[in-house]
């Protein structure tokens, strides 16, 4: 029997690399692309693409559109660039809701005011009823990028801190409460916001950032795995200092979620220079979407390629790259 | 956490210079738990913890996979499941890949989502893959009952469903398990009480300690172990007194007993153990898939280089299985050991296989 597309290949995790490695990358490898960075750099630009195809459509803290404009935002933004223009396409059901539609294309608007993008271009498409879920939205996006600032996994070294710019686990946490009409405190909504901001005024304090993540699909633990790997270095990070809502953590603990391996999309990962990590730290937490960050843990010599994680026990265990789907269509 | 200490310390006084004790957690709630908050890594080097057979997919027969597969590949059906049971191997396939071949299967988080499924989808039949122990067991009564009540008439269980005491109860009948203390699951307390678990320490002799799931709630039951074992006694310590009862979920136990009765069942590895199942009462027979629609399977084909059955006794561990980390991993899990989150093999693979330092 032939192989099939399972979706577990769409979650951020083992088998989405390994789709990747096997079908995509044979056919298209490239210079630029081999960086596999949430942005490819051409030049003095940044480029990147993303589809969104959540379910469901709102969800408490925003909906389709607003993720689809923070998502390319904040890829761009961790590439090192400004993020200047946006495309937008669209693919709606038949049958969809106008006024679903104007919600959505309203939040598209504020969100990229928020983030100084302009939406420069775009399509809409119409399938027939049952042949897509509503509406799905892909938008591309260009960025300049900042002088002085290289953001590559060539430059981590050991010693550098690990920074988080708040709590995990919001994201996804809000996008299963929707779906299944779990009821959580209002404090609990997904974390989607344009991050390109904040990013801006950490690369202002400190140019020598050396590795910039968001924290989407596969959440901290796949990052933390992509990092180590590309840049063969260890990681090892204190669970005590991760922030986590304490909703959340309940909802991982009945779901038997790890919160580390939770979506966010308002979130990033630093790896600073250990001398500026107060600095950047404090400029990140002056901003409305950093006032949470924190110092979480280090780049270590040792176990190059591993990530560790500090138990409250004091004992280190192994936080693994996540194996497959977690929460389907989380963004 | 400077209690937490305390126990740490107390445990290494307690197993200091005694033979090599092993202290079987049963379930792999425990089992995740404690690889997540770093247990092993603490506990002196005479205390090994083993994992027992406590995680319901990897108990799961594969004839009842087979069976759940035969169902979603008809038309009309939707097969609705915890997700993890979507990637357990039956004998030919699993429900993760009929999914992609077109299949309607659908993840709940609670059976009582099936409720809402089979109003939305009246002209199919909705079948719930009912697996779990005592602690899942009464919500899928309650499901029955439910349905029943709103004369839903197109939703049905396919139940495998298990106890827990029998199967320790099977464990020290078996020469071949070496156990020298049990780490008792909370969750089922909750629901059979502790008193279900007296027969170890009566009949048997060996102690048991109820725990929570919190790290610091681990240790306090692995200490109150050792404290038996260091002054030779045998008893139910229950550590988890907040929550657990003498008698158990009185009210919870009613609604099982409604539904469903005691029967022997398979349990994958381990053959079939008397009494140590449920299966729907003849009252409720018409909400039994298999006695309403009986379907036909081929007989499972068996694989014999898989160890998952002695390592869901506690005879091995997950590493003395010639399959572990090479030809089976997460990935493409070939013994149901694998599968789950809660798995013993998926959770040694998950934290570092054999060597679990950073």
């Amino acid at each position: 029997m032939s192989r099939k597309v399972l979706m577990a290949h769409g979650a951020g995790g083992k088998l989405s690399a390994q789709l990747l490695h096997e079908i995509i990358l044979p056919a298209f490898d490239n210079e630029i692309l081999h960086e596999l960075h949430d942005g490819a750099k051409i030049g003095k630009l940044a480029m990147t693409t993303d589809s969104y195809v959540v379910r469901p459509i709102f969800f408490r803290g925003g909906n389709i559109g607003k993720l689809s404009i923070c998502g390319t935002v904040n890829d761009l933004a961790v590439t090192g660039a400004v993020p200047k223009y946006i495309s937008v396409g669209v693919i709606l059901e038949e049958g969809f809701d106008f006024d679903a539609l104007k919600k959505i294309v309203g939040s598209m608007a504020i969100a990229a005011d928020e983030a100084g993008v302009k939406i420069v271009t775009g399509d809409t498409k119409v399938v027939g009823r049952g042949q897509a879920d509503g509406i799905f939205i892909n938008t591309a996006g260009v960025g300049e990028l900042i002088d002085g600032v290289d953001i590559s996994a060539k430059k981590i070294c050991a010693g550098m801190k690990i920074l988080i710019s708040g709590t995990i686990g919001d994201h996804a946490t809000a996008i299963l409460a929707g779906r299944h009409g779990l009821e959580l405190p209002e404090n609990i909504q997904s974390d989607c916001a344009p991050l390109n901001k904040m990013i801006q005024e950490m690369l202002a304090v400190e140019p020598k950032i050396a590795m910039l993540r968001d924290a989407t699909r596969g959440g901290v633990a796949a990052v933390l795995n992509e990092i180590a790997q590309a840049a063969n270095i260890g990681i090892l990070i204190d669970e005590e200092k991760i922030p986590v809502r304490e909703e959340v953590r309940g909802v991982c603990d009945i779901l038997g979620f790890d919160v580390l391996e939770l979506a966010n999309e308002g979130k990033i990962i630093a790896v600073v220079p250990a001398d500026s990590s107060e600095k950047i730290l404090s400029v990140m937490r002056k901003n409305i979407y950093g006032q949470n960050a924190a110092q979480i843990g280090e780049v270590v010599k040792s176990s190059a390629g591993k990530v560790g994680l500090k138990t409250p026990l004091g004992a280190i265990r192994i936080v693994d790259m996540p194996a497959g789907e977690l929460v389907p269509r989380i963004c | 956490m400077a209690d937490t200490l305390k126990l740490v310390k107390k445990i290494s006084r307690l197993a200091n210079g005694k033979k090599n004790l092993r202290l079987m957690e049963v379930c792999g709630t425990h089992t995740v738990a404690i690889f997540r908050s770093g247990i092993r890594q603490i506990l002196p080097e005479n205390v090994e913890l083993v994992s027992g057979p406590g995680c319901p997919v990897c108990v799961t027969n594969d004839d009842y996979i087979d069976k759940a597969i035969a169902y979603a590949q008809q038309k009309n059906f939707i097969v609705a499941t915890f997700g993890d049971m979507l990637k357990v191997p039956g004998s030919r396939s699993n429900l993760a890949t009929i999914s992609a071949q077109g299949a309607d299967v659908r993840i709940v988080y609670s059976p009582l989502d099936c409720i809402a499924l089979a109003k939305e989808n009246l002209r199919k039949r909705i079948i719930f893959l009912a697996v779990g122990f005592e602690t899942t067991a009464p919500t899928q009564a309650a499901t029955v009952l439910a349905a029943r009540a709103q004369g839903i008439k197109n939703l049905f269980m396919l139940s495998a469903q298990k106890l827990v005491p029998p199967a320790l109860k099977m464990l020290l009948d078996d020469a071949a398990v070496k156990v020298d203390g049990f780490l008792l699951p909370g969750h089922v307390a909750v629901v059979i009480g502790a008193n279900a678990f007296n027969f170890l320490a009566e009949e048997f002799k060996i102690p048991g300690a109820i725990a929570g799931f919190e790290a610091d709630e681990i240790l306090t039951a692995l200490a109150s172990l050792l404290e038996q074992i260091d002054g030779g006694r045998a008893e139910i310590s229950n550590d988890y007194r907040a929550v657990v009862k003498a008698e158990g979920n009185i009210a919870a136990q009613k609604i099982l007993a409604q539904v469903y009765e005691v029967a022997d069942v398979q349990w994958r590895g381990m053959g079939k153990i008397p009494a140590s199942g449920l299966k729907m009462r003849d009252e409720f027979a018409d909400f039994d898939i298999e006695r309403v629609e009986p379907i036909e399977i081929e007989s499972p084909i068996k694989k014999t280089v898989c160890r998952c059955g002695e390592v869901l006794r506690g005879i091995i561990n997950p590493t003395a299985c010639p399959l572990f980390g090479k030809a089976c991993k997460p990935l493409h899990a070939i013994g149901p050991c694998m599968v789950s989150v809660e798995g013993v093999c998926a959770a040694w693979f998950k934290y570092g296989g054999a060597n679990f330092k950073f």
